[in-house]
């Protein structure tokens, strides 16, 4: 019983039948506001109108309503699908119609169905009155749960994007990194204050940009290219040896915009799950490169490689790549591409590509 | 060097780490902390720390948990069963380790065998003053060979240290259970083909132990594979029903039938319905000293 899965929920729940009962009572007061106004306006006696609307009306609302929750095909908004909506009001306006008026016709003693025999504007007036209302009240029911559940949606999305910039934010300032960087730097300070200075600044500016990207929606590839070179340098004061990497990137590149921070989840990976489990350490390479009019990037390393990664506990990798994959798809639609693959020298390498923008295309 | 002359002379310790700095770091600490110390090598993954180990036996082991390979909880489990305990004694066992979300539990303890880092002095100090009374009250004992008896309970009281460090270590590392879950009662497992998921009752399975990628689930009559790491499982395990035997094994305690040691002074488990035999870690003997 989540709520991401509605199909699972009966239609007569609790909830739903609250609904319907609102609807009934919307109804009955609008069907007194109706016969109120007729007997105002000369149309025979209060008691009587309030009879004839009141039980076309209920009939309507029950027929209606009942119908609705039955064949309601989307199970958010509760309404059946395009002509079977429609046949359901029509269904309903036949029903209450001819029910309503056997029933106010036994209430004020006329014989049954007497309505045929009334006057033809009379007739008329009632037939006009009982379609307007109903379709007018169904078409406001409708509305009404149609944006209660655009709001209800609405809700979801703002909860699951401030979730997602909380998880981005705790997956990039991965508590770990952080205090094995200071524990590093405090070492430098004493030992070789110059590099704990180049350290220093290096976290700096890793530190800005993890707090302010998932603010920004773009920045130069040169940036995105920096930043990387920041993470990489604190690894490698930390790896030492074990640590070698490139940053390959053309000039005439540098300026395509990207989504900040969009390659960092897929070269902590090549750290944690192909790197630091190795025991000789290995490298990376991150390399852009034009292929016709799209943009390829590649994040190879030399690490343990997919098959090795013990299984994983805690979804470590997982939400880094799904991540990356869900902001291509947001900026560049079914246009962009990542795929993760075994890389020839072992290890494992993530490429992905999308079009490049119309003005560097060229 | 020898075992024999270094316990009367400096003390001896070895450090697990894999980051230089941070190793070069650790030493200089020490240093200052315990001058007298000697620190006889520097592994940079968890098997060569238990390879330099068993060379050098030092008399205490500084450890950091993430490691490449073996990793730090891994060495320690496999050096207490392979440690030579005739030629030196057990060695007091330390882990250093950065914050690290799930252990943050375990630190919330202030376990004097754990140290943080950055490595603050006055934190070291209390360490080192743990460690130095530990090793003092081996020293004052007659050598292992006088005395077997005597030898055994210092031994036991080293392992017990050991037990404890690394089960705060291990819970602390694993994340912890969603909520705190109902015991199990049924088990989806694949059968050994893979093609199949079969409901294993709890009160059927014999033993679990860890096979590479797999956890082998064992009844009576069959054999079973999921994919729950044992760490996770033990959670959903009723502690007195299940009792943890070695890093990889988990047993019904109901189905032992008996435990013998061999030549090597190895202890093996046999259970009833199964015919093979089962590894005890020394680290768990003392689940089945005769009462």
């Amino acid at each position: 019983m989540t709520p991401d899965a509605p199909e699972a929920l009966p239609r007569f729940r609790a909830e739903n039948i609250r609904g319907m009962f609102r609807h009934g009572l919307l109804t009955v007061a609008f069907c007194c506001f109706i016969a109120t106004a007729l007997a105002i306006s000369g149309n025979g006696s209060w008691e009587s109108q309030m009879v004839y609307s009141l039980s076309i009306g209920t009939i309507c609302w029950f027929v209606i309503d009942a119908g609705r929750l039955l064949l309601s095909g989307h199970k958010e908004v509760l309404w059946p699908h395009g002509l079977w909506s429609y046949g359901l009001i029509a269904l309903g306006i036949t029903v209450g119609f001819l029910g309503g008026n056997a029933i106010g016709d036994a209430w004020v003693g006329a014989p049954p169905l007497e309505f045929r025999n009334l006057a033809g504007r009379k007739m008329a007036s009632t037939i006009v009155i009982t379609l307007v209302a109903t379709i007018g009240m169904c078409f406001f029911f409708f509305s009404l749960g149609k944006s209660k559940h655009m709001q209800g949606q609405l809700d979801l999305a703002k909860r699951n994007a401030t979730e997602a910039r909380l998880k981005l934010l705790e997956t990039q300032l991965e508590p770990h990194m952080l205090f094995n960087t200071l524990a590093n730097l405090r070492v430098l300070i004493t030992a070789d204050p110059p590099r704990a200075v180049a350290m220093l600044d290096r976290l700096n500016s890793y530190l800005r940009m993890t707090l302010s990207g998932s603010r920004t929606l773009a920045h130069p590839l040169s940036a995105e290219f920096d930043r990387l070179g920041d993470y990489l340098e604190l690894m490698s004061v930390r790896m030492g040896e074990r640590l070698c990497y490139t940053l390959d990137l053309p000039d005439d590149l540098r300026d395509i915009p990207v989504p900040p921070l969009l390659l960092q989840p897929l070269v902590e990976n090549s750290i944690r799950h192909g790197l630091e489990p190795k025991v000789e350490g290995g490298e990376i390479h991150v390399r852009a490169r034009r292929n016709a009019d799209r943009l390829v990037i590649e994040v190879s390393d030399t690490g343990v490689g997919l098959d090795a990664a013990p299984p994983s506990e805690e979804g470590g990798s997982g939400f880094g790549l799904e991540q990356v994959r869900e902001r291509l798809a947001t900026v560049f639609g079914a246009q962009s591409e990542m795929r993760l693959a075994a890389a020839p020298t072992g290890g494992t390498c993530a490429t992905l590509s999308f079009p490049l923008p119309a003005a560097a295309a060229s | 060097m020898n075992a024999t002359t270094t316990t009367t002379m400096n003390p001896t310790a070895l450090i697990a780490e894999d980051e230089p700095l941070l190793a070069q770091a650790l030493k200089a600490e020490l240093a200052a902390a315990w001058p007298g110390l000697q620190i006889v090598a520097t592994a940079g993954d968890g098997r060569s720390a238990v390879r330099e180990a068993l060379r050098l036996l030092p008399q205490v082991l500084f450890f950091d948990i993430r490691m490449p390979g073996l990793d730090g909880l891994g060495a320690a489990a496999e050096l207490a069963d392979i440690w030579p305990t005739d030629e030196a004694p057990m060695p007091q066992l330390v882990f250093v380790t950065a914050y690290d979300e799930y252990a943050a539990r375990a630190f919330e303890a202030e376990a004097i065998d754990y140290v943080l880092k950055p490595v603050q002095p006055a934190r070291l100090q209390k360490t080192v003053a743990r460690l130095q009374q530990a090793l003092a009250g081996q020293q004052q004992q007659p050598s292992p060979s006088a005395s077997p008896a005597v030898a055994d309970e210092a031994l036991e009281r080293t392992l017990a240290q050991w037990r404890q460090v690394l089960t705060a270590a291990s819970s602390g590392s694993a994340p912890p259970a969603a909520a705190p879950s109902a015991p199990l009662r049924m088990i989806a497992a694949s059968d050994t083909g893979g093609s199949t998921v079969r409901m294993v009752p709890i009160d059927e399975v014999l033993y679990f132990e860890a096979a590479d990628k797999y956890l082998r689930v064992l009844t009576a009559t069959h054999e079973y594979l999921i994919r729950t790491p044992l760490k996770q499982l033990l959670t959903q395990l009723d502690a007195d029903t299940f009792w943890q035997v070695h890093r990889a094994v988990v047993v019904r305690s109901a189905a032992i039938e008996s435990v013998h040691r061999d030549e090597a002074g190895k202890l093996h488990l046999t259970l009833r319905g199964r015919a093979e035999k089962i590894p005890v870690s020394r680290l768990y003997a003392h689940l089945f000293r005769a009462m």
